[in-house]
């Protein structure tokens, strides 16, 4: 019998058409030995556009960065050892941020495995803690099912990563293709329907409360609940924040929005918190930079605690009415339960208060007296520019808390950046898979000087596959959030944190090296001229150096570990609260 | 800190184990035992683990072990509405002098001599962990050259089973093919 007539494919065959069958269109990775294979079926897939990347880690940023902007499944492959390894980051980063994604890792062979064969490293070992869940394919017949099980898993429930590595010898041996029509999971099972009994139980405590707030989480993005939520908010009147990983889920806009809570959160969002006596948790997590010091965060507050994971549900607070369920689902049933039985509580002393806390404490920044150039300015103006429909992403530092609060966001999906596991070097990779996922949207990457020396390699990947993303380097020329912790914490002594970045390198001719468009600017008087100017191009990837001023802080801030009732509204400056206030 | 008998039932898979004990030590929650062995279907492997914690990181416990896909089922057994055992084996030095004692106590305890060398005896015994302290509390004057011991297995008592119900298969219609 002739392969044709038997219907035998090798495997890399098999794993190429189970990508496709699987919906995949764009791919981010390199090749090496041990993926060798399934790049030769690669080349002829008709449905899927592979984009070769220079660095592991931008490959699987982008792969994030294309999942959170489009809301589909994330792809990108590796080889194995040094390969696989390098996309630790990527996957713990989508880990921590519940970004759906499919990681396919070549593996050596199934005979070699064990050996410490050349480009042997155990990734299944490796990313077991930072993934939602990951395979090791020996067999060709196992991998449609394997890969119809990963894209299953990646985007279904709570969305995580989740890894393919495939030997060598899998991909090399013959098989046939076979996509099941049903997996057998046992052990996982989704609960995305809330339960009725919890969401009258919700809508009770609601009724009573007299100081409640919507605490928004990331998850009402990934759930796609943004409508759900405004017709909430709208409807009950409470007071919404949202965290930085849910920027854009309510619109800045909104009277009712108080802005994002936390470490460096508004003072309104922070005391509205702090002073609730109900919290409506909604796909949010308690995370430590929300909190502060856990014991005193909110102590006043019931909570209302609804996610898809029911492991978060009580991990750091207790929640008086835990909620397992999709956030879409959740929040349209509880809006549907008070319609109906025309639920309403009395917020009004409440809403004057936080309001007026708002009012009396923006953000707002100082303006440099030498006449140098405000980072805050630089993002206020490009804000009014690239306007609410573009996408921004940003790495980890000053420059991402001063995007999350002066980069007014009116719609889910427009902001994107490494919450959970902090990673500098995530912007300009999910730029630029960003770019690939929503090719019709301006996409924006903010990024520090030190971030933009992380992975700014991806710029050549840009100029070459025609992915025109813009990038603003905030360059203060150092480490600038650990800076401001040295001026804070540490009496000015700055060790290891100046990059001389306005020096060396020079980013414009690093930009032109990579074949985009450098631009610089360093007056607050140039600024909007250079973003129009960044603008109007769009056939080639445009960096932006900011020479901004250096020792400009992000504020407000609570100091690590300290409670948020000691919020700093500026250096050694606590927001004032009047007694009879509430 | 109090114990906890965890019975968990998980797909008998390559690696699983190794996932297991990595969430216990990644999320700091201690063992104190924990045995692995076939059960009545052969795709499902049962894990007895006996944690040492105060309540609520047990429910974390519980939660994070049903998080990790190839978990099927986590159930807590009761102490009283369960029987739990583990397997001992001890080399205790006898000889002449002393075999007669050594003896004694196996019969007390219900144990087993498995093995007799002309200055030691190995014993098997059998019971849950007061009762096996208590016959090594009687056998160590004799002098212990070994010791060897299982981790604890616990099943409930009655004629219910907790994997009848969990391991029908529930199935999910696979991503459909794209055309």
């Amino acid at each position: 019998m002739t392969e044709q007539q038997s219907g035998q494919i090798t495997g890399a065959q098999s794993l190429v058409t189970s990508l496709e069958a699987a919906g995949v269109t764009d791919i981010f990775g390199i090749p090496g030995g041990a993926i060798l294979p399934a790049y030769d079926p690669l080349m002829d897939s008709q449905r899927i556009r592979h984009i070769l990347v220079r660095h592991e880690q931008g490959a699987g940023h982008a792969a994030q960065g294309y999942a959170a902007a489009s809301g589909r499944v994330g792809v990108c492959m590796a080889t194995s050892g040094p390969g696989a390894t390098n996309l630790v980051t990527p996957l713990a980063d989508a880990h921590m941020d519940s970004v759906p994604m499919v990681a396919v890792t070549g593996q050596v062979g199934a005979s070699m495995i064990g050996t410490d064969a050349f480009q042997e490293a155990d990734i299944r070992g490796i990313t077991m803690p930072i993934t939602k869940h990951n395979f090791l394919v020996t067999d060709p017949a196992e991998i449609p099912r394997t890969i119809a099980e990963a894209f299953h898993i990646a985007q279904t429930g709570r969305p995580g990563p989740v890894l393919v590595d495939v030997a060598k010898s899998a991909l090399q041996s013959m098989t046939t293709f076979q996509w099941p029509t049903e997996l057998s999971l046992p052990g996982y099972r989704p609960v995305t329907k809330p339960h009725a009994k919890q969401i009258k139980e919700a809508a009770r405590l609601i009724a009573q409360a007299s100081r409640p707030v919507l605490y928004v989480g990331g998850g009402v993005i990934r759930a796609g609940a943004s409508r759900e939520l405004f017709e909430l908010a709208t409807l009950t009147g409470i007071p919404v924040v949202t965290t930085l990983m849910a920027r854009g889920a309510f619109p800045d806009s909104h009277p009712q929005h108080l802005g994002m809570p936390g470490m460096h959160g508004t003072v309104a969002a922070v005391a509205g918190l702090q002073k609730a006596d109900l919290i409506i948790s909604l796909g949010a997590r308690f995370d430590d930079r929300v909190t502060g010091n856990l014991d005193s965060f909110a102590p006043n507050a019931l909570v209302i605690h609804a996610d898809i994971d029911p492991a978060e549900i009580g991990k750091n607070r207790h929640a008086d009415v835990p909620i397992v369920g999709d956030a879409r689902e959740v929040i349209a049933d509880l809006v549907a339960y008070l319609r109906a039985g025309d639920i309403q509580g009395d917020y009004e002393a409440w809403v004057d208060f936080v309001v007026g806390v708002k009012k009396k404490y923006p953000v707002a920044y100082e303006v440099p007296s030498d006449g140098s150039l405000a980072p805050q300015l630089v993002l206020e103006r490009l804000s009014k520019i690239a306007g609410p429909d573009a996408i921004y992403t940003s790495g980890v530092g000053q420059h991402q808390m001063w995007a999350a609060h002066f980069i007014d966001f009116e719609k889910p999906m427009t902001w994107l950046n490494s919450g959970g596991l902090g990673t500098m070097g995530y912007s300009v990779p999910a730029a630029m898979g960003a770019k690939v996922g929503r090719p019709d949207a301006t996409v924006w990457s903010i990024d520090g000087d030190g971030c933009f020396q992380m992975t700014n390699q991806e710029l050549a990947t840009c100029a070459i596959n025609n992915i025109p993303i813009k990038v603003a380097v905030i360059n203060n020329e150092s480490l600038g959030m650990v800076r401001q912790w040295q001026t804070l914490f540490y009496n000015e002594r700055y060790s290891n944190t100046d990059l001389h970045s306005k020096r060396i390198p020079d980013f414009v001719k690093l930009a032109d090296a990579y074949g985009c468009v450098g631009l610089a600017c360093d007056s607050p008087d140039d600024v909007d001229a250079t973003i129009e100017k960044a603008m109007s191009i769009d056939d080639q990837p445009v960096v932006v150096d900011f020479r901004v001023h250096r020792d400009a802080m992000v504020w407000p801030m609570v100091a690590a570990g300290t409670s948020n009732d000691d919020i700093k509204y500026a250096r050694d400056l606590a927001p004032k609260f009047d007694k009879d206030d509430l | 800190m109090s114990r906890h008998t965890l019975s968990v039932l998980v797909e008998n898979k390559p690696g699983v184990l190794a996932r297991i004990a990595g969430l216990f030590s990644r999320r700091g929650f201690n063992i104190d035992s924990l045995a692995v062995g076939p059960t009545e279907h052969a795709e499902v492997s049962r894990m007895t683990i006996v944690v040492n914690v105060e309540s609520s990181p047990l429910e974390q416990v519980t939660k994070q072990l049903n998080k990790l896909v190839e978990v099927i089922k986590v159930v807590e057994l009761d102490g009283s509405a369960s029987v739990n055992r583990e397997l001992l084996l001890v080399k205790v030095r006898a000889d002449a002098s002393t075999r007669g004692a050594v003896l004694d106590a196996v019969q007390l305890f219900k144990a087993k001599v498995i093995d007799v060398a002309p200055d030691a005896l190995t014993v098997q015994a059998v019971g849950n962990a007061g009762k096996l302290a208590d016959l090594m509390r009687i056998l160590e004057p004799y002098g212990i050259r070994e010791l060897v011991q299982s981790g604890q297995v616990a099943i409930g008592r009655g004629s219910r089973s907790i994997s009848e119900r969990s391991l029908r298969p529930v199935p999910v219609p696979a991503p459909p093919m794209a055309q």
